[in-house]
């Protein structure tokens, strides 16, 4: 059999921080976020691309970290959801990220395994348009699979946040009898409604 | 995944040079890999299906990715071009068929890191071959296991003795443009019209989906229609579910339209044969008139023909009148 392969080094960023690590040319960006940096916020659910919970944004942009060797990471900038929240302080903001926020308040999980993926998702598509419609979202979730909620609520949890980025009245959520989100602020994180 | 050594090279001669060792001249014996997005690739390697000791990265290489014009109007696409670049890029003309195509390609996140080479050397999805423990004729067995088991996914155009569908929206996409594919090894660069890259199961090698070897590195696609802006094209393509899926039938159609006629036509069909299958027939039953109800005759008529030879096995008979209404519907849109 062959010999182990000289193991890579590389650099690059991680929610802003700068690592250096050195790994084996076969390791996946998603291993080397669990399994030597401890992110075990980005979750390994099939590891072969067909789930996305292993979602992180490169360069602002989702993608599967089951499906990009850690070699091809040299030098890109990574989100993971543990940086979601310090990235929305940093920009200004108080609280937590309004998409994690929305998730939150929509319960718009169950088990939780695909949210993480499902918010980055989610985050990046509102960074490119902070106002898209409901296909548009459908769509940009479209890769990332929960098994739980059917999807309403998540898609209604990222229709808040966009709601409230925009200063709009957020539409009343199909399974309340009033409107929950009303008399709200982004942070009470209680509801306000007679639901 | 197995370990392996991790190559990247700087340019495509020391990309080639690195390929090019007695054992990569053959399929059977390669032990390199041309590694691009890896999306396909990776899942491969996972699931044992391949087990490559090097991998050549050439997705860092310069001027390997990107879009320049060509001849006459033509466009020149770089072989690691991301499936992502191109979803935007055309929202009517000759080459719209390749933005909509793009878009109906898996996620998000795999069209980011997805490039348009990879799309076009993906392998089967056949659910046979996907299965490590099914030794198949795609993997150097003796039977193909869908003929005779479940074929649902499978094709009715073109099968035998293997029966998988090629999984490609950019091959149908391209072929409709009359594309021309660019091919380097160490020995040099080479230019094939993308119809003679892809190969029927019984045109030879029935483990490959092309022409390709081991030893060779795609560089461009480059499209070849005379006087691009008198086409117009549009692909449409069925899925199970509505996004992050494969064809279960797809129709990529081009027309040249001179003074309110139908002058010339592309007619590529996806997801139902073992290539991007071409209806040459058919695409000359489409020239003429685009008055209504004669263009509505001519198309009927160019489905039966395209679907003319198809033998459906026991679970997708389904595809047939599915293609050909999807043919007859991307008809219609290009001509509304």
């Amino acid at each position: 059999m062959l010999a182990m392969s000289t193991p890579i080094s590389l650099e690059l960023s991680i929610n802003d921080d700068r690592v250096r690590a050195s790994v084996p040319a076969h390791w996946t960006l998603l291993e080397l976020l669990r399994y030597e940096l401890g992110l075990t916020g980005t979750k390994q659910g099939c590891d072969k691309g067909d789930c996305g919970a292993c979602t992180v944004l490169i360069d602002g942009k989702p993608q599967l970290s089951c499906l990009i060797l850690a070699a091809n990471a040299e030098g890109k900038k990574v989100q993971t959801i543990e940086g979601l929240q310090p990235a929305h302080r940093k920009a200004g903001g108080v609280g937590l990220d309004p998409v994690q926020d929305a998730f939150d308040r929509c319960g718009a999980l169950q088990c939780g395994f695909c949210q993480s993926g499902m918010m980055l998702s989610a985050r990046a598509l509102l960074n490119e348009n902070p106002t898209p419609d409901r296909t548009e979202i459908r769509q940009a979730l479209s890769g990332n699979l929960c098994r739980c909620t059917g999807y309403t609520q998540i898609v209604q949890a990222v229709e808040l946040a966009i709601a409230e980025s925009t200063g709009a009245e957020p539409e009343s959520p199909s399974w309340s009898d009033g409107n929950p989100w009303k008399s709200t602020t982004s942070l009470s994180g209680k509801n306000g409604g007679d639901a | 995944m197995k370990d392996f050594e991790y190559i990247q090279p700087e340019t495509v001669e020391a990309a080639t040079a690195a390929l090019a060792t007695k054992e990569n001249a053959d399929w059977a014996t390669a032990k390199a890999r041309v590694f691009g997005g890896g999306q396909d690739l990776l899942g491969e390697m996972k699931t044992g299906l391949e087990e490559p000791s090097a991998l050549v990265n050439v997705k860092w290489i310069q001027g390997l990715g990107g879009v320049t014009q060509a001849d006459g109007g033509n466009l020149k696409f770089g072989a690691t071009t991301k499936l992502r670049a191109l979803e935007g890029l055309f929202s009517s003309g000759a080459f719209q068929v390749l933005s909509e195509a793009a878009k109906t390609i898996g996620s998000p996140q795999i069209r980011t890191q997805a490039t348009l080479a990879g799309n076009l050397c993906q392998r089967p999805r056949c659910l046979y071959y996907r299965r490590p423990e099914a030794k198949c004729l795609k993997k150097g067995g003796d039977e193909c296991f869908a003929y005779g088991g479940y074929n649902k996914f499978n094709a009715i155009l073109g099968g035998g003795p293997s029966y998988i569908v090629h999984p490609s929206d950019m091959g149908p996409a391209l072929m409709a443009l009359d594309a021309q594919i660019e091919i380097s090894d160490s020995k040099g660069t080479t230019e094939m019209a993308l119809d003679d890259f892809f190969t029927l199961p019984s045109d030879g090698d029935v483990t490959r989906e092309n022409v390709l070897r081991p030893d060779q590195v795609v560089i461009s696609l480059r499209t070849g229609l005379d006087t691009p802006s008198e086409w117009r094209s549009t692909y449409l393509k069925f899925q199970e579910r509505d996004g992050f899926d494969f064809a279960l039938s797809a129709v990529a159609l081009s027309l040249r339209v001179q003074n309110g006629a139908i002058t010339d036509a592309r007619i590529v069909l996806g997801g139902v044969a073992p290539r991007p299958w071409r209806c040459r027939e058919a695409e000359q039953l489409l020239l003429g008139s685009m008055e209504a109800a004669s263009l509505a005759k001519r198309g009927a008529a160019a489905a039966d023909a395209a679907l003319l030879g198809a033998e459906p096995l026991e679970h997708n008979a389904y595809k047939v009148p599915l293609t050909k209404g999807l043919l007859q519907r991307a008809l219609r849109q290009l001509t509304a």
